[in-house]
């Protein structure tokens, strides 16, 4: 009897369905192909409807808010004469409250050069390909660099003020406490959920928590000289 | 009468001037429509199909779609600014003026213009963060995350030159404040700093600068970025479906378990 193969191959062809595609399955892995059967819609004329339909609500949407509500137009430029607060763009915001605590070489320069390598690193960064939940593997090494980055940060921000920042770092690190310490099977959902989240996700989770609450701070919060002000009092 | 423009739409798209611009022709087979994509250079970007996963909202919530149509509006409403405005001082705050009292429908305009850019600089923000939690930033898709991130700074410096050209006081100190960011950067920073504004202050040069930026060179990188944005969704796979299993698998046809059995 000769050795059975080392690989089965399997092919699919379905004109109507997904392309042809041909699999390779080796002896020792048990991979399984899913979603063989997916159905496809024609671009035009059904996503192409969906997308001008879509289109249109939203200019529906802007039209009528335009009509409502005047952009803002103060007086003339006058050099001479800052207003206070002088704020940027709300979009902005979020690193003008930075730069409230931080040299402009940190807060305008350093950040967000960072932020755009993180971002544009992202895809090309193993960790988030494994998609893994970050304390899934090598438990007792991640829990150590998570405490151990979590209290530096928080040290860290305390130590220079920037309370505003605190927040949004407690509720993730209380979560990624909550993860680390439920198992994959937790009947709550909730955990579950939590648990099987990776590295990329808690980072991106806590990215877009501080950019929430930095820009909203600066946006509502801040009056005269950067001071802190209550929205609802003025 | 609805027979006779039904045949009058039929004799025009029957016509040899209609058929030689568009080739596909009107069937409505898989063929004619498969056409009707690849034979339009503006559509050809996108493939012939597209997962029926991908239509429903909650997969992509149309977010790059909304994006894409906030762009649009801007371009129509912003071009039609460009006829009334003038990049220079204290013209450019008259005009402003005259948008408002003057020019018919001019305050709608320039609201329209002015809150579909807010939009737009939100839905990019939201789309970034829809696409990461569905993980379609994935291998093959890195590259078009990295031209979205580029999109995502385009539309921010597209918003941020725009913030200028009202000449008002809102927009000349949120300028001062932003550009003076620049001048942070180690060794060259005033050298950018004076490259940006045309001067050691924003003055008439920055309106300048900021106009050419904001009405020329930023729309047509982005409309180049845009296209190539799109035209890499289909190039990576088409839209991007998550590996998780579909809720519900198609049972497979009866053509196909007929052929098995044999």
């Amino acid at each position: 009897m000769s050795d059975p193969k080392e690989f089965v191959a399997g092919i699919e062809s379905d004109q109507r369905r997904s392309p042809t595609r041909v699999v390779f399955v080796t002896r020792r892995t048990s991979a399984q192909v899913k979603a063989t059967y997916e159905e496809q819609v024609q671009t035009y004329p059904e996503v192409l409807f969906r997308a001008v339909l879509a289109i249109e609500l939203l200019a529906i949407a802007l039209v009528v808010f335009s009509l409502l509500f005047n952009a803002p137009l103060e007086g003339i430029a006058d050099p001479s004469h800052t207003p206070n607060p002088a704020k940027a763009p709300w979009y902005f915001l979020g690193l003008q409250e930075l730069l409230h605590y931080f040299p402009p070489v940190v807060a305008g320069v350093l950040v967000p050069t960072l932020l755009i390598v993180s971002l544009v690193i992202i895809p090309y960064f193993n960790i988030n390909i494994e998609a893994d939940g970050l304390f899934l593997h090598h438990r007792r090494k991640r829990l150590q660099t998570f405490y151990l980055t979590a209290v530096g940060m928080l040290v860290f921000l305390v130590f220079f003020r920037v309370y505003v920042a605190v927040a949004p770092t407690l509720i993730v690190a209380i979560a990624m406490v909550i993860a680390a310490n439920s198992s994959p099977d937790s009947p709550v959902t909730f955990r579950r959920y939590l648990v099987a989240k990776p590295l990329a996700w808690w980072v991106m989770t806590w990215f877009l928590f501080e950019l929430i609450v930095l820009t909203a701070v600066g946006t509502f919060f801040r009056g005269p000289g950067w001071s802190w002000v209550l929205p609802w009092r003025s | 009468m609805p027979g006779k423009t039904d045949k009058l739409i039929e004799q025009v798209e029957h016509s040899r001037v209609w058929r030689s611009i568009f080739r596909s022709g009107t069937g409505t087979s898989t063929l004619h429509r498969a056409l009707a994509i690849q034979q339009n250079v503006f559509l050809h970007l996108f493939s012939n199909k597209v997962r029926k996963r991908m239509l429903s909202v909650s997969s992509t919530w149309y977010l790059g779609t909304l994006t894409f149509g906030t762009f649009l509006i801007l371009i129509v409403t912003g071009v039609l600014l460009m006829l009334y405005y003038h990049p220079s001082v204290p013209q450019a705050y008259a005009d402003m003026k005259d948008l408002q009292f003057v020019v018919s429908s001019g305050l709608f305009l320039r609201n329209l213009h002015r809150w579909s850019a807010q939009a737009m600089v939100f839905l990019v923000f939201a789309h970034m963060f829809k696409v990461f939690y569905r993980g379609a930033y994935r291998a093959p898709r890195e590259f078009n995350w990295v031209i979205g991130v580029m999109l995502l700074l385009i539309t921010l410096l597209l918003s941020y030159t725009g913030y200028l050209l009202p000449w008002d006081q809102l927009a000349y100190w949120a300028i001062t404040v932003g550009s003076n960011i620049s001048s942070a950067v180690p060794l060259v920073g005033s050298k950018i700093h004076f490259l940006l504004l045309g001067g050691n202050q924003v003055n008439a040069n920055a309106l300048l600068r900021f106009y050419v930026l904001h009405c020329v060179i930023l729309p047509l990188t982005a409309l180049l970025f845009v296209a190539v944005h799109f035209w890499r969704i289909r190039k990576d796979g088409g839209l991007y479906v998550q590996q998780s299993e579909p809720k519900k698998l198609a049972a497979p046809d009866d053509a196909v378990l007929a052929k098995e059995a044999k």
